[in-house]
């Protein structure tokens, strides 16, 4: 069944190993939340912008065919190249054909979920060619060698003192230094001489434009700006639902966007790549990667909706305590557990169970993704497929035999209740992991219902 | 007007306290109350385990008890919360359709169909509530702290009615518990550190007992206060508007 060696329980147990970390983590990114309140309700129309982005959205979703083909069409007009990648596969192949005719063996890359979703600094690494990521977040955890465990702040589960020792490792900052101006300072510097240095760059795409065949990237360091105005070949990859249809749709989307990832009124660079300027050449490529599926499974196609802010990671109570890595999925936390199981059903088929339902992450979805509802449909599906353990199967199949009879049920309450109170080892042991950190609760003498009966008399 | 009490499973067998409270204060309101004795669960154990296609058994039952009352009241939002969702029988549709929009949890029933505007409880505690998700968050009993709304809350417009009763602020008003049905078991780790997050705002706040319109969680929370050795207590809603402390 599961091919990955843990799942999100075994590994949120390892996150919580550490107590004080698990705090630090939460409250790091409950900050985050309440910045993101904070800017939200500053604006009184804010649900009727939630609601205007989910409807545009909604449009997009039905009918995105048509504005694929003519985003395709204006951009090309544009003097940009468009290419269609059915897979993650063939995106990774793509981009490094790209380079290759070009004679680039090294390239820079801003911010895209989507090529941590394709794998394709992998990719490349195997095929000789060396990336380097330019966003802060995402350079930490590439010399660290791990992925972003968040979509929006890659590194937000390391601390600044880590941070120091790493960077005192890879670019030779002073042993113990912990500061983070003087780290940025020094990442700054490395970053630069790779951006003058660096032939090719590849952006990430946050918006693309139906009616103009322009694209926008969002970032708050100007990486990608950095990146793309100083590369011969500029490449963008993009997921085919990032389309909207008009221009003037962008006031809606980057309104809600940086008040909901970070709580800032508007992305510090939201820029507009239209065409390429003379001398350089601008590649876009349009990848489904299992969206189009996706976008078949009705009561998950609103997942496509998401623009990718992470506000449900900031909210979820649960990603706050496992960690990102736990989703062990590109796109960790909520979205990522209703995104994941399309693109492989069975190894991620514990992820839409990592989640109490609580619901908070749909209240702080901008485009109103029914997220807990969709988590609640797939836990349906992914039985229905058997990914699901016998052991559970059998023990679900007991409880429903039980509550289907009410003879069964009140003798089972009884005989139970007094088990519990002879025996208590029965059930305080270590085999039951309620009672790990937790007491049962002291079995009464008796239910309610033989209250009932003794004291009043049913009618 | 016919109300019928709804008990859930585990209430019935671990809480009577709770259910009795409830059938009082319903009494109390000059209701006659019926509790038909074949009743079992609402079926959301099986169905947030993604096996809803066994909980058929469970709504027929609930079906063939419930069928018959204008009303049906239930002191837990989470079971009532499932059955507004998700009760369903192919036979009895109609039935089904009725208590979709008939079923109540307590503190909505109270405020909302019956519109109490007073209560006689006297209850001389700090006490904390702690909203569960889906009483707030799927039935709206109180505005959610992540929507641009105005605020208002059905448990505090009854608790802050009780006699004595010292109403404690939170840092996370809305924050869930971890218990999560069989969440619980399933992700024990991070489960029972959101429940020891979630008791350690009430007690940083000086909290006497927690409170709540849903057992389910106030037992997640009370298993961890017993395990730390608390002295602080979790009550269900129904028995602090039931009591008449002196």
């Amino acid at each position: 069944m599961n091919t990955q060696t843990l799942d999100h329980p075994e590994l949120a147990d390892r996150f919580n190993k550490d107590e004080a970390r698990v705090d630090w983590h939460d409250q790091t990114l409950w900050w985050v939340r309440q910045k993101r309140d904070k800017a939200a309700h500053a604006l009184p129309e804010w649900e009727s912008l939630r609601e205007a982005a989910s409807q545009i959205k909604h449009n997009v979703l039905a009918n995105l065919d048509e504005y694929l083909l003519q985003f395709e069409a204006n951009a090309q007009r544009n003097g940009i190249t468009v290419h269609w990648a059915a897979d993650a596969e063939e995106h990774n192949r793509i981009v490094h054909q790209i380079l290759t005719e070009n004679g680039i063996p090294k390239m820079v890359k801003s911010k895209s979920m989507l090529t941590e979703e394709c794998h394709l600094n992998e990719y490349l690494a195997e095929h000789g060619i060396e990336v380097i990521d330019s966003d802060l977040g995402e350079r930490i955890v590439q010399l660290a060698g791990e992925p972003p465990s968040h979509i929006v702040l890659p590194c937000i589960h390391w601390k600044k003192e880590e941070i120091g020792v790493l960077f005192h490792k890879h670019l030779g900052t002073e042993e113990g230094c912990a500061d983070p101006q003087i780290l940025t300072g020094a990442a700054r510097l490395h970053l630069r001489d790779t951006f003058l240095t660096r032939r090719a760059a590849l952006t990430g795409v946050n918006f693309a434009v139906a009616e103009t065949g322009e694209f926008v990237v969002c970032t708050n360091e100007g990486n990608a700006d950095m990146g793309a105005h100083l590369a011969d070949v500029h490449i963008a990859s993009m997921g085919v639902e990032k389309i909207i249809p008009r221009r003037e749709h962008l006031s809606v989307f980057l309104r809600l966007l940086t008040r909901s990832a970070t709580g800032q009124p508007i992305t510090t660079y939201s820029s507009h790549f239209a065409k390429p300027r003379p001398g350089q050449t601008m590649h876009l490529i349009l990848v489904d990667n299992g969206r189009s599926i996706q976008l078949g499974r009705e009561d998950f196609r609103n997942s496509l909706k998401c623009i990718r802010c992470g506000a449900c990671m900031n909210t979820c109570p649960v990603y706050r305590r496992s960690g990102g890595h736990s989703y062990h999925s590109a796109v960790a936390g909520p979205i990522g557990a209703i995104l994941a199981p399309n693109l492989d059903m069975a190894k991620n088929a514990d992820l839409p169970f990592a989640s109490t339902l609580c619901g908070s992450c749909s209240n702080v979805c901008p485009v109103k993704i029914d997220i807990h509802q969709q988590l609640y449909k797939w836990r349906q599906v992914l039985v229905q497929e058997g990914h699901v353990t016998a052991a559970k199967t059998v023990s679900m199949q007991g409880m429903t035999t039980v509550l289907s009879r009410p003879g069964l049920f009140h003798l089972a309450g009884s005989v139970g209740r007094r088990l519990m109170k002879w025996f208590p080892s029965l059930v305080n042991n270590r085999l039951n992991p309620w009672y790990k950190q937790r007491d049962m609760p002291a079995p009464p003498s008796e239910s309610f219902s033989e209250w009932y009966a003794k004291n009043r008399k049913p009618s | 007007m016919k109300v019928g009490l709804f008990v859930p499973c585990y209430v019935d067998q671990f809480y009577p306290k709770v259910a009795i409270a409830t059938l009082e204060l319903l009494e109390k309101q000059g209701l006659t109350v019926g509790v038909p004795p074949r009743q079992t669960c609402c079926g959301q154990p099986m169905a947030n385990s993604g096996f809803e296609h066994l909980t058929g058994g469970c709504n027929s039952l609930f079906i063939e008890n419930f069928a018959q009352y204008d009303y049906v009241v239930s002191p837990s939002g989470s079971c009532v919360l499932h059955l507004k969702e998700h009760l369903h029988d192919p036979k009895h549709e109609a039935e089904a359709g009725h208590l979709r929009e008939r079923i109540f949890e307590l503190t909505e029933f109270l405020t909302d169909v019956l519109k109490l505007d007073t209560v006689s409880a006297r209850f001389p505690y700090r006490v904390g509530l702690h909203q569960s998700c889906h009483g707030q968050r799927g039935l709206h009993l109180s505005q959610m702290s992540e929507l641009v709304a105005p605020p208002f809350s059905k448990p505090v417009q009854l608790l802050s009615q009780v006699d004595g009763l010292e109403l404690i602020d939170l840092d996370r008003p809305d924050e869930c518990c971890g218990f999560g049905g069989t969440f619980c078991v399933l992700e024990e780790a991070v489960s029972a550190k959101m429940g020891k997050d979630r008791v350690s705002d009430h007690l940083r706040h000086g909290a006497e007992y927690i409170t709540g319109a849903d057992m389910s969680c106030l037992m997640h929370l009370e298993g961890l206060l017993h395990r730390q050795k608390s002295p602080v207590k979790v009550v269900h809603i129904a028995e602090i508007l039931n009591s008449n402390i002196q």
